[in-house]
């Protein structure tokens, strides 16, 4: 099973290199304030996905989905 | 609208590149499944034409499913969300393109090759060293563009998502292209550069963490993306989701030797494999947990969004096929499944279960969203596609429990002067009701990807192909 000293150092390196991984975004500040993290994906780019359904609606008539993206898509 | 001209704007155009490639090729490769699914029952059903024989189209119906149509699907998603949760185009968007051509290159000349009977013989790797080579390419093309958008986001904080895309590129690269080394003796021949119980083991390190990295990892992305946003809810617990991430990658790779119980392979070699897949249950189940409770508090929402119901049911077989997975690599529970049909349900429970209403969730999500829009054309075309695909799934894995556990226990069965009770045709009659309901099933799961092709063309039909802004963010 000479294999096996091919596949259990190159895995030995693997978790290794997944620890540096992990150390560095723990000493990074990956982890810090987790919660607030992934609440973030719901805000502010919503409106920018579905920004051109509110053009094309506001070009037949003011809808919702304008009156809400408006304030983001003229934000200098 | 003056700030939508100046500002920069997502590289869209691989999204929706791979978004549409992943319904074309979901089509074909469930087709070519169908296919094979009525050949078992029918033997003589292609008249023994050689390029349309079961040993030729089986590995084309799995390359074209798990490659072909969850490969695209995963780069479409993995574009996406990395763009958006880090709020900058694609790295180098050249380059993305190019992931673009050369990976639908692959597909082509994999469904040519294939039915010609050109394969390395390696499960789930059976493409021959060129086709090999553009892979490589392709995928280190592919990890260049994924990590130089995280390198350049404007975001601090890499989106979990993210994490388990960048885990899936790193392990398929490393997995391909251990496994795939091969001398060539010429153009469409070469021979594996392991022998024997070696090439069956480094086949099942790469065979099973191709499960663990391609098909977990990357679908694990979609789903910590596409769960909150179609529920508009944050992920239930993100700190949960974090641990998920790194106590899977810190487990899975040694659960290969599973694959391999009873034969050549060391004895302690398998007993680590089985260990190691029965830790798996723990993470795999706190992810699929805490992936299903980001609907607590709203699961109303689960009874109205079509959406919904296909994210939240391919988490509900992701829990189910990663609890009968580790079971099934006890060695006494495998000593009665394995080579029965219990695998092959095993296995459909999480491609079609898992990966396949995964990936359809997610681009019933994306697919408007990429064409100007934010419903499909038809809402209740998506309904259902997602009643018939789990009538499907449900008919399919049912049948071949039933099929795997009797043929198990036919083969084992003993008289009492040692002699074996059953030949094995008798076990293949005995099979036959099994292989019609499977098919019926395998019918019913493409009649539903039928469905959904028609909705995303009419939806591509009535919208509209613009650049989307990036937002000007506060928390940047």
């Amino acid at each position: 099973m000479d294999i096996l000293y091919l596949l259990i150092p190159l895995s030995a390196v693997l978790v290794l290199g997944i620890l540096g991984v992990f150390a560095w975004a723990l000493h990074g500040g990956q982890f810090d304030d987790l919660e607030h993290q992934g609440a973030l994906i719901l805000e502010g780019e919503q409106e920018s996905i579905d920004g051109h359904q509110a053009e094309r609606a506001a070009g037949a008539e003011q809808s919702p989905g304008r009156s809400h993206t408006a304030p983001r898509t003229e934000d200098p | 609208m003056n700030a939508n001209s100046t500002a920069v704007h997502y590289t869209d155009g691989p999204v929706r590149a791979f978004a549409l490639a992943a319904v074309v090729w979901g089509v074909v490769g469930m087709l070519v499944g169908v296919v094979i699914a009525a050949q078992l029952a029918f033997p003589d059903l292609t008249h023994g034409i050689p390029w349309l024989s079961y040993g030729r189209l089986r590995p084309l119906h799995t390359n074209a499913v798990i490659f072909a149509f969850g490969g695209s699907a995963l780069f479409a998603t993995s574009y996406h969300v990395v763009q958006r949760t880090c709020q900058v185009p694609l790295f180098l968007p050249r380059l993305a393109a190019f992931t673009v051509w050369g990976w639908n290159a692959v597909i082509v000349l994999a469904a040519v090759t294939l039915p010609l009977g050109y394969t390395q013989g390696k499960e789930y790797a059976e493409l021959e060293w060129p086709i090999d080579l553009l892979i490589a390419v392709v995928w280190v093309s592919y990890a260049i563009v994924f990590f130089g958008t995280i390198g350049t986001r404007r975001v601090r904080h890499i989106y979990v998502a993210n994490w388990f895309f960048g885990a899936y590129i790193i392990a398929v690269a490393l997995l391909h292209i251990v496994n795939s080394a091969a001398m060539p003796a010429s153009l469409w021949k070469s021979y594996s550069a392991y022998a024997g119980v070696q090439d069956a083991m480094v086949q099942w390190w790469y065979g099973h963490n191709a499960v663990g990295f391609f098909l977990t990892a990357g679908f694990l992305g979609m789903m910590y993306y596409y769960i909150p946003k179609q529920a508009e809810r944050p992920v239930y617990s993100y700190r949960l989701s974090i641990v998920h991430f790194w106590a899977l990658i810190f487990t899975y790779m040694w659960a290969g030797p599973h694959h391999l119980h009873y034969t050549a392979l060391p004895d302690w070699a398998q007993s680590v494999g089985m260990v190691f897949s029965l830790v798996l249950l723990a993470p795999s189940w706190g992810g699929m947990i805490n992936g299903v409770m980001t609907l607590s508090g709203a699961w109303h929402k689960l009874r109205d969004d079509a959406i919904l119901k296909f994210l939240i049911v391919s988490l509900s077989f992701y829990g189910m096929s990663t609890f009968e997975g580790p079971m099934m690599s006890i060695k006494t529970v495998n000593a009665l499944s394995h080579y029965t049909d219990w695998t092959v349900g095993h296995v459909h429970s999480g491609a079609l279960g898992w990966v396949g209403l995964i990936s359809m969730g997610s681009l019933y999500y994306l697919i408007p969203r990429m064409f100007g829009r934010t419903t499909m054309h038809s809402v209740p075309a998506i309904n259902l596609h997602f009643w018939v695909a789990t009538l499907g799934i449900v008919l399919y894995i049912a049948a071949m429990w039933i099929a795997g556990v009797m043929q198990g226990l036919m083969w084992r069965a003993l008289n009492p002067d040692g002699t074996l009770v059953y030949t094995f045709v008798e076990s293949v009659k005995a099979t036959f009701p099994f292989y019609l309901i499977r098919l019926l099933g395998g019918l019913l799961y493409l009649a539903g990807m039928g469905v959904m092709a028609w909705n995303v063309v009419m939806t591509v039909k009535n919208g509209a192909v613009r650049p989307a802004a990036i937002p000007q963010l506060a928390h940047a």
